[in-house]
C-alpha cells in the first residue's frame, strides 16, 4: 500500500488524478497538467512535496561531518538559514542522491533528500557517522508545500500574519528561516521564484486551503516535471544515478574542489576522472522535428551515440525538450530515434526557461 | 464519471467506433482514455490508403506524460485522417467524440465489428478495470 501525505484527502477532494510515485500516492494533476504548468510560469502554483524526506542532523561535529559527506562545501554556509544544493557521492564518484542542506545553527543542519531514495540515503549517512558524530532525526512530523511562480510569494504572504509575512518576504534567494510554526525557504524546483514551506503535518490541510483561497493554483507532479525540465534541473534516477558522476551530469558547478584539503567522499574518483578526461556529458535537447522526446531514446551525434535521460513536451516553448547523456564531443545538430523514426534535434545547455522567459 | 455516448461501439483498448451510412467507420479514443492520458501534445497518424489488420497499431497519441499506441478495432483501409490534429491535438481532450476523431476506415470484414462493446458493456468494462 503506497504511503499518503497529510494532504491526500485534500487532493482527492480537488479531483486529483492520483498515481503511485516512489511509494507515495501523489497527485499527478488536478485536470490539465499544461494549465498547471502555465499557472506557475505566469502566476502562482502550489505543490504538495510532503513525500520528500526531511532529516535534521544535530551535534557539535555536524559541520565537519557534512564537509566530508557532501560534494559541495558546507563551508560556504556562513549565515544561519543559508541553503546549499549538493550531491552525496559514493567513493567511486557515483551519485547516491542530490539534496538541499540548510545551515540553521552550528549544531543543527537540515537536509531534504528525495523520497524514492530515502532508505538508502539514511543508511549511507548513518554508516558514515562515527559514534561521536551527529544524531539524525527524520522529520516525518512535517508536511511541505512548495509555492512557485512570479506571484507566489506575494499571494502566500497574504495568508500570514503581518509580522510573519514581512519576515518571509525579506528572505533572500536560497535562504530560509523559522517563522512562527513555519519553516520557509526561498527555494524551489521550477525555475521560478517562490518558497518551500515546511509546517506541522496537522496544520497542512488548513494552510493548503488558505493558499488556495489566496488564488494559488494546486499543481501536480506532472507539471512539476515539465517545469523542472524546462528549468534544466536534473531529476535523480533519470538524469543521474549511482552509475554517473556529477561531472557527467552537468553538475560540475555543485562540486567544490576548493579548498584543496577538504577530503569529501568521492573526491579522489572525481579528480581521477577529471585528469583522464570526462568522456560523457549531460546536454539539453531541443527537438526540431515532430514528436516527443522521452527517456531512453537513442541520440545520434557525429561524436558517437548517446541516450536521452528525460524528455517531455515543453508547454512554454510549445515543442519537445529533453536531456541526454552523450559523448563529450557532441554539440549542436544531432538526431534522436523516436520509435523507429529519426528526428533532428539540437544539443546545448540544459536550461530552456528561467523566470517565465525562454532562454533558447 | 466519463462520458460514454449511447450510439457508439467501443473496444477494450478504449477506442470508439461510429458507423457511417456508407459502411465506413470513424474511430477515436474515448473520454476515459483522453482523461487517463492527460493533455495531448502530438498525434502520429497513418497515411490515407494504409491497410491494417485488427489489433495493429495505426497511430500514436502522445500526452505530456506518455506515448500510447492506438490499435485498430477491426481490419481495413484508412480512408481519411483528421488533419486538424496536426496543429491542435488538444481537440482529442476537449471533444473526444467530435472534432477530436482520429481516422475513418473502410472495414475489410464487417463481422469484426460484432466483437465491439455497446455503451452499457463499455461502462461495465470501465467499472471492472477501475
Amino acid at each position: 500500500m503506497p504511503e499518503q501525505t497529510p494532504l491526500y484527502d485534500a487532493h482527492v477532494a480537488l479531483g486529483a488524478r492520483i498515481v503511485d510515485f516512489g511509494g507515495w500516492n501523489m497527485p499527478v494533476n488536478y485536470g490539465s497538467q499544461i494549465e498547471e504548468h502555465h499557472a506557475v510560469r505566469n502566476d502562482a502554483g502550489m505543490f504538495d512535496v510532503s513525500h520528500m524526506t526531511v532529516v535534521d542532523l544535530r551535534g557539535a561535529a555536524v559541520r565537519p561531518f557534512l564537509s566530508r559527506l557532501l560534494a559541495n562545501d558546507v563551508g560556504k554556509l556562513r549565515e544561519p538559514g543559508k541553503a546549499l544544493y549538493s550531491c552525496m557521492l559514493h567513493h567511486d564518484g557515483g551519485v547516491i542522491d542530490d539534496l538541499i542542506v540548510y545551515y540553521l545553527a552550528e549544531d543543527w543542519f537540515r537536509m531534504v533528500v528525495n523520497a524514492a531514495t530515502r532508505e538508502k540515503d539514511l543508511a549511507w549517512i548513518r554508516a558514515q557517522a562515527s559514534a561521536d558524530g551527529p544524531t539524525l532525526s527524520e522529520r516525518d512530523d512535517l508536511a511541505m508545500i512548495a509555492v512557485q511562480g512570479p506571484n507566489a510569494r506575494q499571494k502566500a504572504a497574504g495568508v500570514l500574519p503581518p509580522e510573519q509575512a514581512a519576515a518571509a518576504l525579506a528572505l533572500k534567494p536560497f535562504s530560509a528561516a523559522g517563522i512562527g510554526e513555519l519553516f520557509i525557504a526561498r527555494t524551489g524546483y521550477t525555475g521560478e521564484d517562490g518558497w518551500e514551506i515546511m509546517l506541522p503535518a496537522a496544520a497542512a490541510t488548513a494552510f493548503w486551503g488558505r493558499l488556495k483561497q489566496a488564488g494559488i493554483h494546486p499543481c501536480g507532479l506532472g507539471a512539476r516535471d515539465t517545469l523542472r525540465l524546462e528549468a534544466g534541473m536534473n531529476l535523480y534516477g533519470n538524469d543521474m544515478d549511482e552509475s554517473t558522476t556529477p561531472l557527467e551530469s552537468a553538475l560540475s558547478w555543485t562540486v567544490a574542489f576548493e579548498p584543496q584539503d577538504r577530503d569529501f567522499i568521492g573526491r579522489a574518483a572525481l579528480e581521477k576522472q577529471q585528469a583522464e578526461g570526462v568522456a560523457r556529458k549531460l546536454v539539453g535537447l531541443l527537438l526540431e522535428g515532430k514528436g516527443v522526446l522521452r527517456a531512453h531514446q537513442k541520440v545520434i551525434c557525429a561524436a558517437g551515440d548517446g541516450e536521452t535521460t528525460s524528455g517531455s513536451f515543453s508547454p512554454t516553448l510549445g515543442r519537445s525538450i529533453g536531456m541526454a547523456r552523450v559523448p563529450a564531443g557532441c554539440g549542436g545538430e544531432c538526431e534522436v530515434e523516436i520509435r523507429g523514426r529519426v528526428v533532428p534535434a539540437k544539443a546545448g545547455k540544459t536550461a530552456f526557461v528561467r523566470n517565465g522567459k525562454a532562454v533558447v | 464519471m466519463s462520458d460514454i455516448p449511447a450510439d457508439l461501439k467501443y473496444s477494450s483498448d478504449h477506442e470508439w467506433v461510429r458507423m457511417q451510412d456508407d459502411g465506413s467507420a470513424v474511430i477515436g479514443i474515448t473520454d476515459h482514455a483522453q482523461g487517463a492520458l492527460g493533455d495531448l501534445v502530438f498525434i502520429e497518424a497513418p497515411e490515407a490508403g494504409s491497410i491494417f489488420a485488427s489489433g495493429d497499431a495505426f497511430g500514436v497519441v502522445e500526452s505530456v506524460k506518455a506515448a500510447s499506441d492506438v490499435l485498430c478495432p477491426f481490419g481495413g483501409e484508412v480512408l481519411e485522417v483528421n488533419s486538424a490534429l496536426d496543429d491542435t491535438p488538444e481537440l482529442v481532450n476537449t471533444d473526444p467524440y467530435g472534432d477530436g476523431w482520429l481516422i475513418r476506415m473502410q472495414p475489410g470484414d464487417a463481422a469484426e465489428l460484432d466483437g465491439l462493446m455497446d455503451a452499457a458493456a463499455y461502462e461495465q468494462f470501465l467499472e471492472k478495470e477501475a
